[in-house]
């Protein structure tokens, strides 16, 4: 099953590549991969989506934990969070389609940031399945190109501040059973 | 007083960093991107600058010193095609968790990405095979980098880090200012065990009718081998240990069972079949260990002890997991034992396993055997020579008949094994210990494979005893032919193309030997041992279809051993 880690790293030279060689070089799948400051300068985020068994999982979680250039990883998967994509796509309407697609538009609560006689581009947002099912509404209308961001997510609730470093301590250690 | 910091070029910042981090050797051969280093190093005089002849070799030599002393092994090489060399040796001390530190130089910072004359992306190359690595961008970075590199390859579970030095960086001028400490956020290696789990581990214990201690390299590593003879000895536990952690037990000690796994004793995998509780100490369950790993101490639970929690429910899920440095859990561990277990029964079992089945070889035809040389030279340094190995069958035999009794004397390539790792090794380890003899058992396959070194050695009059096990075969493989693949010895004989190796050695003005006939051996290997003006090389010439028993085949149940060729009237 799909799984999201969210991972703080430092916001340094080759940090973003240390992680790409090691689900190369262990031979896991990135399903998609975001990256991005955080209110840290110094730190940034990683939102990680990968597949594997429990057992797999758990060993990319540990080999994040051991790179030096992580900070502090979290499997977000069965904890209550936001987690947003933001889809560009761009489709193709004639007379009498162009109104459809603005509802449809609507309907997603997304916003038309592009039109040309030919085209229109929209832009939304929201979870996976949602992102999914739009483009799978506008499929009809011909969808000439379609740029997704890869998945950001951030746990609800916010941590009191002491919490979280106590848990930056627990998670980098890892006590696993 | 002057509050003005004086300034230093990164040259002078680069060997002082290392001064303070107490660097002794430095590995190394020059080239156009150090050529700054190599002209400061000339003044340099508390550091020693070791020529070798070829990288891989000064990165085998780091290992072999780190190996031997426990401390960070250094190398220093150029740009381009000299980082690239060192690449075998980084994966190496990768594999086996050796502390080594390379400066690999690299073109101008403005030039990078220009496929400038000898650039290499080293950083970009040894990504997955470095605990770390660090490309010096600016030189106000460069003391710092310096000291994180030495911290992140010496704590925690050993690695190898790189660190690449753009040569204007070298050539820059700065204030000095070296960190006395560094924080890591993401970096912070856990040393003592969960208290609640060392409790219940002592609780198995006690309870346990049938438990064995199966010890890695991590016990050397980490200094425990006084924590893990007390806790041994004071249960009255039988110890396995695997090729790296030979050693961390005195192999002459009753209760060591030598080593367990593909080439194990057939007592020591006996007792993993049949143990009820097996204690995992610094140990990963490789697959040479575990065979089929289904099968491993199936009906034991199993409790391990390592400081990588990545090794942990890798290869084998286990029930009872402690992530710490197994030094400090070991001795928790004693100290928490109030009731020993009684082992009456389970050692009887054992002893019966080594009557069964003990190792044994056979002379009977009156030709050499490398197994005699191995015993007769355990029993001649009484097991406290540092004992070097290349890769391959006389590797085995060296972990099967030399009985190692004291921890970093047994220097081998485990997990990658890397033929070739032997002689630049052994050079490495004879400038750390003086007080030992240096034996390099290798192989004429291995040996070849970095026999520049013989250069280096020579020059620096080491004492390396070199013994050539020479089957003009590459023994192992050829092995792995007759028992799999049909008998099918495609491209194993060296027999026609090995070099006369007494006569090669005389080239580098080295004393050798030939022998073949049983009854020189002892004299040989006496003169050899007494001789300390320099390297002596023997070569020792054995016979050729020898093969390494007991045997696990690849991917079977360690249950599933083959003590010893069949006959052809047993097949019958």
């Amino acid at each position: 099953m799909l799984h999201v880690i969210s991972a703080l790293v430092e916001n340094k030279f080759g940090a973003f590549n240390r992680v790409v060689t090691m689900f190369s070089a262990k031979g896991y799948n990135i399903h998609s991969i975001s990256i991005g400051e955080t209110e840290d300068p110094t730190i940034s985020r990683m939102t990680i989506v990968t597949e594997g068994e429990d057992k797999v999982i758990e060993q990319i979680v540990k080999q994040l934990n051991r790179l030096i250039d992580t900070i502090k990883i979290v499997d977000l998967t069965y904890q209550p969070k936001v987690q947003r994509e933001l889809l560009l796509i761009s489709v193709g309407y004639q007379k009498g389609t162009r109104s459809e697609i603005i509802d449809i538009c609507e309907i997603f609560r997304g916003n038309i940031v592009d039109i040309n006689n030919r085209t229109l581009m929209l832009e939304i947002t929201g979870p996976p399945e949602k992102i999914d099912a739009a483009i799978n509404v506008l499929e009809p209308y011909g969808i000439k190109e379609i740029a997704r961001s890869g998945l950001v997510a951030l746990r609800r609730g916010e941590q009191s501040r002491k919490n979280s470093e106590a848990e930056i301590e627990t998670n980098k250690v890892g006590e696993l059973k | 007083m002057n509050t003005k910091k004086k300034q230093m070029t990164g040259a002078d910042i680069f060997f002082e960093c290392l001064r303070r981090e107490g660097v002794e050797y430095i590995f190394g051969y020059p080239g156009g991107a150090v050529l700054k280093l190599y002209e400061k190093l000339y003044d340099v005089d508390f550091i020693k600058h070791i020529l070798v002849r070829h990288e891989q070799g000064a990165t085998h030599m780091a290992e072999g010193y780190a190996k031997a002393t426990g401390k960070v092994g250094v190398v220093l090489v150029t740009s381009g095609p000299g980082a690239t060399n060192t690449v075998t040796g980084i994966a190496d001390a990768y594999m086996d968790s050796v502390p080594i530190v390379v400066f690999t130089g690299q073109v101008p910072t403005h030039l990078i990405g220009n496929d400038a004359f000898q650039e290499a992306d080293i950083c970009g190359i040894t990504r997955p095979i470095t605990k770390h690595n660090f490309l010096v961008r600016d030189i106000s970075e460069l003391a710092s980098t310096i000291k994180q590199a030495f911290y992140i390859a010496s704590t925690g579970r050993p690695g190898p880090v790189v660190v690449d030095l753009p040569k204007n960086v070298i050539n820059s001028i700065t204030e000095f200012h070296y960190p006395e400490k560094i924080e890591l956020r993401g970096y912070k290696p856990r040393i003592y065990g969960h208290q609640n789990q060392i409790k219940k581990a002592a609780m198995m214990i006690q309870k346990s009718k049938r438990p064995l201690l199966y010890v890695g390299g991590g016990v050397i590593m980490s200094g425990g081998h006084r924590e893990l003879y007390l806790l041994a000895k004071e249960n009255n536990l039988p110890v396995t240990m695997t090729l790296q952690g030979l050693g961390a037990f005195p192999g002459t000690d009753p209760q060591s069972l030598g080593m367990l796994g593909m080439h194990g004793t057939y007592w020591a995998n006996q007792a993993v079949n049949n143990c009820d509780l097996i204690i995992s100490l610094g140990a990963r369950f490789d697959d040479r260990v575990t065979g089929k790993v289904d099968t491993f101490a199936k009906n034991a639970y199993k409790i391990h002890v390592d400081i990588d929690p990545t090794c942990i429910d890798k290869n084998v899920i286990v029930d009872l997991p402690i992530v710490g440095d197994v030094k400090h859990v070991m001795a928790e561990l004693a100290a928490e034992i109030s009731e020993k277990p009684d082992l009456t029964e389970w050692w009887e079992q054992i002893e019966a396993w080594k009557e069964e089945c003990p190792l044994e070889y056979d002379m009977s035809d009156g030709r050499l055997r490398a197994q005699y040389i191995i015993e007769k030279l355990s029993e001649l340094t009484r097991g406290d020579a540092v004992v070097v190995t290349d890769v391959g069958q006389h590797q085995m035999w060296v972990a099967q008949y030399y009985k190692f009794n004291h921890p970093r004397t047994n220097i081998t390539s485990g997990g990658l094994g890397t033929m070739g790792f032997g002689l630049p090794a052994a050079i490495g380890v004879a400038f750390a210990v003086k007080d030992k003899p240096i034996l390099c058992i290798t192989g004429d396959g291995g040996f070849q494979m970095n026999m520049q070194e013989l250069t280096t050695a020579a020059y620096y009059k080491l004492p390396i005893k070199i013994f050539i096990i020479n089957n003009s075969f590459l023994g192992m493989v050829r092995q792995w032919q007759e028992l799999f693949h049909a008998e099918k010895y495609s491209f194993t004989d060296l027999s026609d193309s090995n070099p006369d190796f007494v006569k090669l050695a005389e080239a580098f003005d080295i004393k050798a030997y030939s022998v073949s006939n049983i009854s020189d051996v002892e004299p040989v290997l006496k003169e050899a041992l007494e001789y300390n003006d320099g390297p002596i090389l023997v070569d020792f010439k054995v016979a050729k279809e020898d093969m390494v028993f007991p045997i696990v085949p690849a991917g079977a149940s360690i249950s599933d051993m083959i003590i010893r060729r069949l006959d052809p009237k047993e097949m019958m």
